[in-house]
C-alpha cells in the first residue's frame, strides 16, 4: 500500500469517502477505485449513466498573449500552429467548437502522451485552446509545451478545478435536465462553455473514454460538490470508480497511456493512423514525421491489436504472445469484459500476425493458452453524432 | 471446524479429507471473481506452495496451500461459475480437497475466533 499521506487529495474527496472506502494511488492522487463493485458499476455505465471523478487529469488553457489583435480563424490558426509543433493532428483545421484526439510526439515519432485539444465555440475565445492531458505526465507535458512555444503563448493549468465525466446512454438526458438543456444536441467531440447560475462557468465537451455517449465537465472546485451532488441525485446516475473506468475503456478498445502507449510506440504501431489528418501528412511537419510517414506508407513492424482468449483465463499486461513457440508480442492491457462475459486483451504483435482471425498463444503463468486476434472495439461505440441538417 | 491461514485460505476436515477455499474476507477484498485456476487431482503440495490462482475483475492473486498433501478433488463447477466464490466462499465456492500428509498442520492454524480477531486488526 502506498503511503496515503503523500498522495494528493481530490477536491471532492469528502464526497467520495462518504460513499466508499476503496481508494488507491493513481498518478499520485488518492482516487476512489470502487463503489458497489467493478462489474455492477461497469454495467450501470453501459445501461444508465456513470459519474467519474477524473480531476487528477491535466486540463489547461493555451492561449495567445493578450492583445494579439487577431480574430476568428486567424487567431485560431496562429495558436493552433504553435501546438502543431508537437502533435500530428490538424489543429488549425478545427472548426469552432470542435475537439480532436491527438498525441504529443518525441523526435523519434514516439508517443509522449495522448490528449484532447478543443477549439472554443465562442468567437470571443478565438486564439485559445482547451487541452486535456493525462494525469501521469501532465507536468512534463506542460513543461514541454511551454518550452516549445516560449513567450508566443501562455499556458494556464486548470487542474485546481474538478473534471467530471458523465458517461452512458442516459448521460444526455441527465446533463440536459441537471445542467443545461442545450447539452442534449451537442455532437460527439464538440466543446462549449456554459455560464450557469448554479454551477458557475463550465467547460463541457461531449466526449469520454468509455465508448458511451457522454460529457466531460470542467467545473471550479467551489461549485464541484454542488454539481456532483446534483448529478448523483438523478436516479439514472451512480458514482463509478477507476476500476470500472479501466474495464470500460478496454472494452471500447481505447489506449491507456503508460500501458498501451509509451515513448517507443508510434501512432502507426498503435493503429491510430486516423488521428493524423491529410494536411499534416502532406506537410510532414511534426516530430518524428520521417518514421511515422515511412510507417504510414510501408506499415510498421508491429501493430496494436485486440485479442480474445479462447478460454476464460484473463491475460493481463505483460503476458507474452507466442506463435508456433516463438514470441511475437506482448499484452499491454487485459482483463475481464462484463459485456462479453469473458476475458479481453489488447497488445502489440508482429504485423504479419495482426490480421483478425489469426490464432496465437498467450503465456499465462507459464502455460500457453489459445487466443484469437479480433477487431476493436470489443463492444461497439455509441457516440452521439447528430445528422447534419 | 473451519481453520484459517494468515493468507485467508480456509480448511475444513470432512472425514479424512480437507476441503480448502478462500475466506469471505478475502473475497470481499478481491471483488468480482471472474476466473479460478485450480490444480488437477493427484498433485502434491507442501504448505505455503502456490496452489491456485484466483482472478478478480481487478487482478490475479495467488492462493497458497494451507497444509501439505495430495489433491483428491478440484471444484469443477468454478470453471463455468467462478462467481460461486463470491456467492458462497466457504461453501459451494470451495477450491480443492486435499488428503493431508500431516494433520498437525491443521491444528496449528487459526480457529474462527482467532481469525476474526486477526482480520479486525488488518
Amino acid at each position: 500500500m502506498a503511503d496515503a499521506g503523500n498522495l494528493k487529495k481530490l477536491p471532492l474527496d469528502a464526497v467520495w469517502r462518504a460513499r466508499t472506502s476503496k481508494f488507491a494511488d493513481f498518478a499520485g492522487y488518492d482516487m476512489p477505485i470502487q463503489f458497489e463493485g467493478l462489474i455492477a458499476e461497469h454495467n450501470w455505465t453501459r445501461e444508465h449513466a456513470g459519474l467519474f471523478d477524473v480531476s487528477h487529469m491535466g486540463p489547461c488553457f493555451f492561449a495567445l498573449p493578450k492583445g494579439h489583435g487577431l480574430e476568428g480563424d486567424a487567431a485560431h490558426k496562429k495558436v493552433a500552429a504553435l501546438i502543431e509543433r508537437l502533435v500530428p493532428a490538424d489543429i488549425q483545421g478545427l472548426k469552432a467548437g470542435q475537439v480532436r484526439y491527438t498525441m504529443l510526439l518525441n523526435d523519434e515519432g514516439g508517443i509522449l502522451d495522448d490528449l484532447m485539444i478543443a477549439r472554443p465555440a465562442e468567437g470571443a475565445a478565438a486564439g485559445d485552446l482547451y487541452i486535456v492531458v493525462n494525469a501521469g505526465c501532465k507536468n512534463e507535458d506542460w513543461a514541454l509545451i511551454e518550452a516549445t512555444t516560449k513567450d508566443e503563448a501562455n499556458l494556464v493549468r486548470a487542474d485546481d478545478r474538478c473534471l467530471l465525466a458523465l458517461q452512458g446512454p442516459s448521460a444526455a438526458q441527465v446533463a440536459s435536465t441537471v445542467i443545461a438543456p442545450e447539452l442534449a444536441d451537442a455532437g460527439f467531440m464538440t466543446v462549449r462553455r456554459l455560464e450557469t447560475q448554479r454551477f458557475g462557468r463550465l467547460t463541457v465537451t461531449r466526449s469520454g473514454y468509455t465508448g458511451e455517449d457522454g460529457y466531460e465537465i470542467l467545473v471550479k472546485a467551489e461549485h464541484a460538490t454542488d454539481l456532483t451532488n446534483a448529478l448523483l441525485a438523478h436516479a439514472e446516475v451512480k458514482p463509478i470508480g477507476l476500476g470500472a473506468r479501466d474495464s470500460l475503456r478496454l472494452e471500447a478498445g481505447l489506449c491507456l497511456y503508460g500501458h498501451d502507449l509509451n515513448p517507443t510506440t508510434s501512432p502507426i504501431e498503435a493503429d491510430l493512423n486516423w488521428t493524423i489528418q491529410k494536411r499534416r501528412r502532406e506537410a510532414g511537419d511534426f516530430p518524428g514525421a520521417k518514421r511515422i510517414l515511412r510507417e504510414w506508407d510501408l506499415g510498421a513492424s508491429r501493430k496494436r491489436v485486440g485479442i480474445r482468449p479462447n478460454d476464460r483465463a484473463p491475460a493481463r499486461e505483460g503476458v507474452e504472445i507466442m506463435k508456433d513457440g516463438k514470441t511475437i508480442g506482448v499484452v499491454t492491457s487485459g482483463g475481464f469484459s462484463p459485456i462479453l462475459n469473458g476475458p479481453i486483451s489488447m497488445g502489440y504483435v508482429e504485423t504479419e500476425h495482426a490480421t483478425p482471425g489469426h490464432t496465437v498463444d498467450l503465456m499465462v503463468r507459464g502455460v500457453p493458452r489459445a487466443a484469437t486476434i479480433v477487431p476493436m472495439p470489443f463492444v461497439p461505440h455509441r457516440y452521439y453524432r447528430p445528422k447534419k441538417g | 471446524m473451519t481453520r484459517y491461514t494468515k493468507d485467508h485460505e480456509w480448511v475444513r476436515m470432512e472425514g479424512d479429507v480437507a476441503v480448502i477455499g478462500i475466506s469471505a474476507y478475502a473475497v470481499e477484498q478481491l471483488g468480482d471473481v471472474v476466473f479460478v485456476e485450480v490444480p488437477g487431482e493427484g498433485k502434491d503440495f507442501a504448505a505455503h506452495d502456490t496452489m491456485a490462482t484466483v482472478e478478480s475483475a481487478k487482478a490475479a492473486s495467488d492462493v497458497y496451500a494451507p497444509i501439505s498433501g495430495k489433491i483428491v478433488a478440484a471444484n469443477g463447477a468454478l470453471s463455468d461459475k467462478p462467481e460461486l466464490v463470491n456467492e458462497a466462499p466457504e461453501a459451494d465456492g470451495w477450491f480443492v480437497k486435499i488428503k493431508p500428509s500431516n494433520k498437525a498442520e491443521i491444528d496449528a492454524l487459526m480457529d474462527e475466533a482467532a481469525y476474526a480477531d486477526y482480520v479486525k486488526g488488518l
